[in-house]
């Protein structure tokens, strides 16, 4: 987690506007809080996670992404970040237009299903892959749209959005993406994060 | 009402221009504080009432002997703990607990103004208490707070005084009335008017009092505060001390009890021309109305960070009207933080004991008030 908060903040200027959609108990927003802006707000589905984080003082609104992001102005804030929740909404591509509208530059990370930890659980075992990063399993979890590295490179290609910086992560270890090393780092990151503008 | 209990009260001598185009000056204000203000008169607090309130917020009410309506908010360690902050609360005028109302006695007569007096609104009400801010030469606050009718006057204060709180909290509320709760309220008021002690406004000078038609009003406004659920799990069709029914009209079920007593002790401590003038009141209030019908006009020149509750169970103020509240604030880019909290117990879950509506205020408040501190606004 920390690496990723690490990695979010350094791609944020100080003292810019941030949304953090699927803010959860808000251990995001109060680390770009505590480094980078105060100006920092969080949308979140869970009432027990918004209580959470609104006992912290953080300026968070219960509501759905897909939803009630509409009702935040054109490039309203410099920033907006979906870390690890784009997977779990019914329509992606809706939410990252959303994000693209409201945001003048977003952050998304996923989880990557093309890590070869998950694959070879799906092709050695033969069952839907569990990991650390991915604990749940295939009748319980939340994630309805799992994706890779690739597939979320390849979506911003086609839909001519553009990416400004792609980084992946393992365990803790940290490396730039690129076209060239696209496919090996699809094989060999647990996390894929990426800086994008429409 | 007015008895003779020493209350806390300031004549206003600047006239102030009501909505309804009369002016009215000299007037009083009642008001209650607790908690001291400190050297930078940064920790204050005013607190608005719902329709039926008063200023006695906390502790013992003097005049019903009970417990101060918001005593599970405020008080000392309560989650606006009274040791840390200074709580201020006033009587809105049109009422009866010692400011401007209609039984006030009109000094010229010697008699209560009743009917006399003049329709006032939400607006009124929010620069009547502006000018005890002034009198009490608090420049800026650090928050107002208020449920139902008291949130309505937390969203028209911020949008009269834009830079004179630095945090708002409107909890279960609307920004515009609804054809329901305009509904409820007029049936509230036809109850007191057809109540033939009611003499159009003026009882006082006959010495009667339309206490039927009150406790009908209150009664009917009482079951729009719970929620169906609460209802049935509080009283089902329990019998009220009896063990079958009997036949008549008398009040055979537990929850018609309980509404007959609701009813009796509220004719005790309200007076029932307040009761038509506010609710006449909440009926006038359309914030967005006053902004050309874009409510986020009322918000735009503030800097106040918002904090926008509403509770599950609530049908007369529900979610949906208060997240148009939050909606408007978003399209402005204001900062606002919205939560809806669980509970069965209706539009008073506010008022009650209702543990995660508690913890929540109170943490929020407190972090807030050590945020804005910290960073010296």
């Amino acid at each position: 987690m920390k690496e990723e908060f690490n990695i979010i903040s350094n791609l944020i200027e100080e003292n810019t506007r941030v949304l953090d959609v699927g803010c959860g108990n808000g251990d995001l927003m109060k680390f770009l809080q505590e480094n980078k802006t105060k100006d920092i707000r969080g949308l979140e589905i869970s009432k027990e996670k918004v209580q959470n984080c609104l006992s912290k003082g953080l300026t968070v609104i219960e509501g759905n992404a897909e939803s009630d992001l509409k009702q935040f102005p054109k490039s309203s804030f410099d920033y907006v970040i979906l870390s690890q929740t784009l997977q779990a909404f019914l329509n992606p591509e809706l939410v990252i237009n959303e994000l693209l509208k409201v945001g003048k530059k977003v952050i998304v990370t996923i989880p990557n299903f093309g890590y070869w930890r998950v694959r070879l659980q799906l092709l050695f075992k033969g069952t839907m892959p569990v990991t650390e990063n991915l604990p749940h399993e295939w009748y319980n979890t939340p994630n309805l749209h799992m994706c890779t590295i690739k597939d979320f490179y390849n979506f911003c290609s086609s839909k001519n959005i553009k990416i400004f910086k792609s980084i992946a992560l393992k365990k803790s270890r940290i490396s730039e993406i690129n076209k060239s090393n696209l496919n090996y780092k699809n094989l060999d990151s647990h996390l894929g994060i990426f800086l994008i503008e429409s | 009402m007015n008895k003779n209990i020493d209350t806390k009260k300031i004549i206003i001598s600047n006239p102030l221009k009501l909505d309804c185009g009369k002016e009215i000056n000299n007037f009083p204000v009642a008001y209650e504080t607790y908690g001291e203000l400190n050297s930078e008169k940064s920790n204050a607090i005013l607190v608005f009432h719902a329709l039926t309130g008063d200023q006695y917020v906390s502790g013992k009410n003097p005049i019903t002997n009970k417990d101060g309506w918001w005593s599970y908010v405020v008080g000392e360690n309560k989650p606006i703990d009274t040791n840390k902050f200074f709580v201020i609360c006033a009587n809105v005028i049109g009422g009866c607990m010692g400011s401007y109302g209609p039984s006030t006695i009109n000094e010229s007569t010697g008699k209560q103004i009743g009917t006399d007096f003049p329709i006032i609104t939400i607006n009124d009400m929010v620069n009547a208490q502006y000018e005890l801010i002034k009198y009490l030469e608090i420049e800026k606050l650090f928050a107002v707070v208020g449920g139902s009718m008291g949130g309505m006057q937390v969203l028209q204060f911020v949008a009269n005084f834009p830079d004179k709180a630095k945090l708002a909290i409107p909890i279960a509320c609307t920004s515009s009335h609804s054809a329901q709760n305009i509904a409820f309220n007029e049936l509230g008021r036809q109850a007191i008017m057809a109540d033939s002690k009611w003499e159009n406004g003026f009882y006082s000078n006959y010495k009667l009092n339309p206490d039927k038609g009150l406790a009908v009003a209150r009664m009917a406004a009482h079951i729009t505060y719970l929620s169906e659920k609460g209802l049935q799990e509080k009283f089902g069709r329990k019998l009220q001390d009896r063990d079958s029914l009997r036949y008549g009209f008398e009040a055979d079920f537990q929850i018609e009890s309980y509404l007959r007593y609701q009813g009796s002790v509220f004719v005790d401590r309200f007076d029932a021309n307040s009761y038509l003038y506010i609710t006449r009141a909440m009926d006038y209030f359309d914030l967005s109305k006053q902004c050309k019908g874009n409510l986020s006009d009322a918000f735009k020149e503030t800097k106040t960070k918002f904090f926008v509750i509403s509770f599950t169970s609530d049908w007369l103020y529900p979610t949906s009207e208060n997240r148009e509240i939050v909606i408007a604030l978003n399209s402005i880019g204001a900062d606002v933080g919205f939560v809806e909290i669980e509970s069965d117990k209706g539009h008073d879950s506010f008022l009650l004991d209702v543990p995660s509506f508690l913890k929540t205020l109170g943490d929020y408040i407190n972090s807030t008030y050590k945020v804005i501190n910290e960073r010296r606004i």
